[in-house]
């Protein structure tokens, strides 16, 4: 898996992920712990809720006049010294950090996390060019060096243990060899082996949370400092963000950065923030570029329900109290967006007629967690319903819709709701394990691949019904 | 531009999207109590401490003794150019950056000690706009331990009120680096671990 697209329909792959009791467990554990710190940070806050509806119109003035902003972006950056690019898709954003980085020579530079950067495979793009890309941040180092993916937008190496990481970081870090599995020792390894590539690699690439269209201000919220180590240390510096990042104006910022905080790591404020605009001289990189990318974001922008996706600040507060997600795991979702702010944009960025990417609506319980969590109140089971329309459209007819009209037709009366129960009790025979029908036979198999079917039992209550009333005389 | 045409291809991408489409008008922000002045300064005392940063609360003529405290026999110490030398204790091997001291240089050094340009009290964060008594973004990002000395008339309420106290830096085009608590890390297991790669301690020295 890489990227956007889902190497497989969510049912597939989750059924493999719930049936692993260790992840299960590990997932349950953080996303409680967090979904509980979260509540603290978000209730020591009175006018939450007003905060929510101000983040969410904030967003959707931007988005109204996107063009606009970016425009005046553009120019602002510009008027600092900083240099713009436009991306239509992943293989233009690619070739124009390649591009940055060998017109300096560099066949090394550093990273600090970025999803975006993720979304478009920029690794990969840069190594096929000769470029190796070094990620910083502790856990998408550990997900780097063990050749995995992330499998959550906040802590992508959740799935993976400590005995997990002591292995990997004595086997792969230069000079380590005897670390203990204490978390504070890994993180001390981790932080010898990048502090050298910080003091003396060239170019970094960043990702952005959110860029100031009147001033020109570009924003990274981070906590271990690697942001500020990749923002500050090299000479060349490109960030690269989806156009819905932008926003108006410098005063903007500051309900997002009470929200986005108290709503991700559960803090009141994330260790550190950084913005610039452009380049400072004699303060940190000196040549800067803006990549404004599009990918599929214009698409989503032209749909009016699915509009409100790109409000997200990627807090991935709606992961961690998602029921689906509490059991299957980020990987299941098969896209750099995992959990219910994934199962709305990867297929909505992709288009619906993604074979894969199209099952994702279905990854929900529709119990509303989510949108009660999201703190831009982007109504996750409203989008996700919407969703399953247009797959469902996609689909055209299916064997499901045939078998949910025959289903239809034979509970609209008494009768024939009976005799229908005798066929199936006498035609799921061989079907039947332990009480439970897990997979149905041809075209009807579609029906259990994301759930088990309870056998027809031996007596309906219809026929206990009319026993009873015989026994009673 | 290379790209002209991705750009005029996203723009009229964009326009066809959300034509017709009419921006909401934005609600007045929250505000929270407005707390008095030494509340507020509680409040950020308790901030800072629940960061496990350290706080000192001062007055001006005890400020050289409280950096002396929070260095802890760090000697080799960064001091930015517009710091006030009233604020250092004597005796120290005092690194300036004119010339610019290279990373290697900024990598020896124990410890920074600097101002700021504003704090806020319900989120406990210090903001830097890097002017002439915090140095450049590097100063405060490469040795181990970061001094921070605030006079108390910097510290505001909410996060709203910093912002809007930024809007003189940001509007020159100064970098801004906001400072809440010391590096840290919760990447392995939830575990969090401080001291990742910018200073692993932060010392708050406020002055009365």
């Amino acid at each position: 898996m890489s990227g956007l697209h889902p190497p497989k329909p969510f049912p597939e792959a989750a059924r493999d992920k719930v049936s692993q009791p260790q992840l299960r467990a590990n997932l349950r554990k953080v996303t409680h712990t967090i979904r509980e710190k979260r509540l603290r940070a978000v209730g020591e806050v009175p006018h939450w809720e007003e905060l929510r509806v101000l983040g969410e119109a904030t967003k959707d003035a931007t988005l109204a006049n996107l063009s606009d902003r970016l425009l005046q972006l553009e120019a602002s950056v510009k008027a600092r010294g900083g240099q713009v690019h436009w991306a239509r898709d992943a293989a233009e954003a690619r070739e124009l950090v390649a591009r940055i980085a060998e017109s300096h020579g560099v066949d090394e530079l550093i990273k600090v996390k970025s999803i975006t950067s993720d979304e478009i495979e920029l690794n990969a793009g840069l190594a096929e060019r000769g470029i190796h890309a070094i990620e910083t941040d502790l856990a998408e180092l550990i997900v780097q060096l063990s050749h995995d993916t992330p499998s959550h937008i906040l802590v992508p190496a959740i799935h993976r243990n400590r005995a997990e990481i002591q292995a990997l970081f004595n086997r792969e870090l230069p000079g380590e060899g005897n670390l203990s599995d204490a978390p504070a020792e890994l993180a001390g390894a981790a932080r010898r082996y990048l502090r050298h590539k910080f003091l003396t690699t060239k170019m970094a690439v960043s990702g952005v949370n959110f860029a100031v269209a009147e001033t020109g201000t570009v924003c990274v919220v981070e906590s271990e400092g690697n942001g500020r180590m990749c923002l500050t240390l090299p000479e060349v510096l490109v960030s690269v963000m989806g156009i819905e990042k932008v926003l108006e104006r410098w005063e903007d910022l500051a309900v997002f950065m009470e929200l986005l905080p108290r709503s991700s790591t559960a803090e009141r404020m994330n260790p550190y923030t950084s913005f610039w605009s452009g380049v400072t001289p004699g303060d940190g990189p000196q040549e800067f570029h803006l990549i404004l990318l599009d990918n599929g974001r214009t698409d989503v922008l032209a749909d009016a329900t699915g509009r409100q996706t790109l409000r997200c600040i990627r807090c991935s507060a709606c992961l961690n109290v998602c029921p689906v997600y509490e059991r299957t795991g980020g990987h299941a979702y098969g896209s750099v967006y995992p959990g219910p702010i994934g199962a709305i944009l990867t297929p909505q960025l992709l288009g619906m007629a993604d074979k894969n990417a199209n099952t994702l609506p279905g990854a929900s319980s529709l119990c509303g967690a989510c949108f009660d969590a999201c703190p831009v109140r982007i109504n996750i089971p409203q989008v996700l319903i919407y969703l399953r329309g247009e797959a469902n459209e996609e689909k055209g007819v299916t064997a499901e819709a045939l078998a949910m009209g025959a289903v239809g037709y034979a509970m609209s009366s008494g009768w024939r709701f009976e005799g229908a129960l005798k066929l199936a009790r006498a035609g799921q025979g061989p079907l039947v394990r332990g009480g439970e029908i897990t997979a149905l036979p041809g075209l009807l198999g579609g029906w259990t691949q994301s759930r088990d079917l309870k056998a027809v039992p031996p007596q309906s209550f219809r026929e206990w019904w009319r026993q009873r009333e015989g026994a009673d005389g | 531009m290379g790209n002209a045409e991705a750009r005029l291809e996203v723009l009229t991408r964009i326009n066809r999207a959300v034509a017709g489409v009419q921006a909401p008008a934005l609600p007045a922000y929250p505000q929270c109590e407005r707390l008095e002045r030494e509340a507020m300064l509680r409040q950020f005392q308790d901030r800072i401490e629940d960061y496990r940063a350290s706080f000192q609360r001062v007055a001006q003529t005890e400020v050289a003794g409280a950096v002396a405290l929070a260095l802890a026999g760090a000697e080799r110490v960064v001091v930015p150019a517009g710091l006030n030398p009233a604020f250092l204790p004597t005796g120290l091997h005092e690194l300036h950056d004119d010339p610019p001291l290279s990373h290697a240089g900024l990598d020896r050094a124990e410890a920074v000690v600097t101002g700021c340009a504003v704090a806020i009290s319900e989120t406990g964060t210090i903001i830097l706009d890097h002017g002439v008594d915090q140095g450049r973004r590097a100063l405060t990002l490469i040795p181990d331990l970061h001094i921070c000395v605030i006079r108390a008339e910097q510290i505001v309420q909410s996060v709203l009120d910093g912002v809007q106290r930024m809007e003189g830096s940001v509007g020159a085009g100064r970098p801004l680096t906001w400072i809440s608590g010391g590096s840290a890390t919760s990447d392995i297991e939830l575990v969090r671990v401080e001291g990742v790669h910018g200073p692993r301690r932060l010392c708050v020295v406020v002055l009365d």
